[in-house]
């Protein structure tokens, strides 16, 4: 048995059902994948060897004794800011060196019950902030599609793992888009949930009322597995929501068929400077889904130009607030001073880099005396026009159809030096967060230059069976999955 | 918005307790100068009539029993904090006086 690194949660779920596999098989061949070519990509920061085939062999024991699921013994990459109890929680950043998680998140603690199996800490953007995972403090992360590429981000390293096969699965989180754009980067499916479907409890806050934690996986189904496995109320925090989950996985069919379904088109996604093989492949892409029995239908979204401002105002002032509880006091670095006062300032000064501080100050600054009215509260009611403008839309379809991103991934190094420019990426992805809706992103083509091209299905708040749905059928009629980067 | 372009970058970086290097606040200043110009667009809607959004959700105030619970391990709070002594966190002095 060779190359297990490569299926899918459901195919080696079923594999280890019928005894075709174990979960120590399945580790060791991802470990051997990792050996063998991350040290070109560069998705991991540390790896667990060892409590990983610990939890593969208990794993493989508890099947034994007649334990089952579609998890069990399933081995996953957990981006850095996600807590894991034992391992480094750094977010990427110089002032968590050293930390080590004294918990479980909630939604890790979720999969731990089912048996998943954690391989350990990939790369990301220093506290999220960032489309490229090039804001790291440690390492760079490359596209296995093209290692001169960047992976996108936040979630680079989950993304990448996945396209390079070095994890069945990968868990990431999205703010205004760090889940579904390095998906469409990198050729993977990326789904972020609707805003409460998933305890935030050990998510790292960058802000906390866009934050939510998704899978990064191979197909549609394996992410409605892992979302059917995280999601439900958490008493330890207070925004998840008090719903009945279904099972997913279970509710996708496979007859494919879209009938009776009305997808919505938006013309302001079709933004200017788009690259034509970008919306080429969406176009392709919609004409896929009503050739399966969908119904398209035109939707106006007139605020969506505003989201990037909007998001990089809100955005900014929470993360200014949460990341104050960085001072050097209780954990991470510490930088002495003469006084307290001096103490924080070098403590962030050396722990921090660039992007987290130039967006902690814009933070500070939208909040401050004088301008919050200006700036945050202002930014407050254009996120009310722009979740209208949702509730108005999906009152005529079941689903969004869009691109993800305006481009394909970008070169390493091509944007670093223009934050304006990085931020101006979001503006397909964003609206979804400032709105709290869910919305999932497919791989639908390659550019001429070999670069994958995501497409992205938005759904109203807690329609994850709508999105996924489309997603499954779309996947499963087309044959871009099948396509595996040259590493 | 008309003040955009006068944010005092040295000025907020001490709010936000930020020591900046030599020539990063000049650096940070052309950047978020150019952020601050973009959005104000914002200011281009009549949101006369809005209310604000702070969450994608309505929340109340959600509340629980105050019952003890186990909380985290000590010894293993303890070994992240950066000095500590006797199982406590060593912090700086803040009062001349003691």
């Amino acid at each position: 048995m060779t190359e297990l690194n490569t299926k899918t949660i459901a195919e080696l779920s079923g594999m280890l059902e019928q005894g075709l596999c174990t979960s120590v098989e399945i580790v060791n061949d991802v470990l051997a994948a990792i050996d063998a070519h991350d040290g070109k990509i560069g998705a991991y920061l540390t790896i667990d060897r060892g409590a990983a085939l610990a939890q593969a062999k208990a794993a493989d024991q508890a099947r034994a004794a007649g334990t089952t699921g579609p998890l069990l013994g399933i081995p996953l990459a957990v981006k850095d800011l996600l807590n894991v109890k034992g391992q480094p929680c750094t977010c990427s950043s110089k002032i968590l060196e050293g930390y080590i998680s004294p918990y479980d998140a909630t939604a890790i603690a979720k999969l731990r019950a089912t048996g998943a199996v954690f391989l350990g800490r990939v790369n990301m953007d220093e506290f999220a902030m960032g489309s490229s995972t090039e804001s790291s403090a440690y390492k760079k992360t490359r596209n296995p599609w093209n290692t001169d590429h960047v992976p996108g981000g936040s979630s680079g390293g989950s993304a990448a793992s996945i396209a390079a096969d070095e994890a069945i699965a990968a868990l990431g989180s999205d703010t205004g888009g760090s889940i579904r754009q390095p998906a469409a980067f990198c050729g993977c499916v990326g789904l972020k949930p609707t805003y409460g479907m998933i305890s935030r409890y050990g998510l790292t806050a960058f802000a906390s009322s866009l934050d939510q934690i998704g899978p990064i996986t191979k197909t549609v189904k394996d992410s409605a597995i892992l979302l059917t496995a995280m999601s439900g109320k958490d008493e330890m925090d207070s925004t998840s929501v008090d719903m009945a989950v279904p099972n997913f996985a279970e509710e996708l069919t496979d007859d494919h068929s879209l009938k009776g379904m009305k997808l919505g088109l938006p013309k302001e996604y079709f933004v200017e400077g788009m690259d034509p093989e970008v919306e080429a492949s969406v176009r392709a892409a919609v004409e896929h889904c009503k050739q399966l029995g969908a119904e398209i239908v035109a939707v106006s979204l007139p605020h969506s130009k505003y989201a990037i401002a909007v998001y990089y105002i809100i955005a900014t002032a929470e993360a200014s607030a949460n990341l104050a509880r960085f001072d050097g006091i209780r954990y991470g670095l510490r930088k002495d001073g003469a006084d307290p006062i001096e103490l924080y300032g070098k403590t962030r000064a050396a722990g921090f880099g660039s992007e987290v501080k130039r967006r902690i100050i814009l933070g500070t600054y939208v909040l401050s005396s004088g301008y919050y009215d200006a700036y945050y509260l202002r930014a407050q009611k254009v996120r009310t026009l722009i979740r209208n403008d949702f509730t108005e839309a999906f009152k005529q379809c079941d689903a969004i159809l869009a691109p993800v991103t305006p481009t394909p991934a970008y070169k390493i190094g091509e944007k670093s030096n223009d934050p304006l420019k990085m931020y101006l990426d979001d503006i397909l992805t964003t609206p979804v967060n400032l709105a709290g809706i869910c919305g999932l992103s497919v791989p639908c083509g390659f550019s001429k230059a070999g670069l994958p091209i995501g497409l992205q299905i938005l759904g109203d708040s807690f329609k994850e069976a709508n999105i996924l749905k489309v997603g499954h059928a779309y996947e499963q009629t087309t044959d871009w999955k099948k396509r595996k980067p040259v590493l | 918005m008309t003040d955009a372009t006068h944010m005092d970058v040295s000025y907020v970086a001490h709010l936000a307790r930020i020591h900046l290097a030599d020539g990063e606040a000049e650096l940070f200043q052309g950047q978020l100068d150019q952020v601050l110009t973009y959005v104000e667009q914002l200011g281009e809607l009549d949101v006369s009539n809005v209310e604000p959004t702070a969450h994608a959700m309505a929340l109340v105030n959600v509340l629980r029993e105050d019952t003890p619970r186990p909380s985290l391990d000590h010894a293993d709070v303890i070994a992240n904090a950066p000095a500590s002594r006797d199982g406590q966190i060593l912090v700086p002095k803040i009062n001349e006086q003691f």
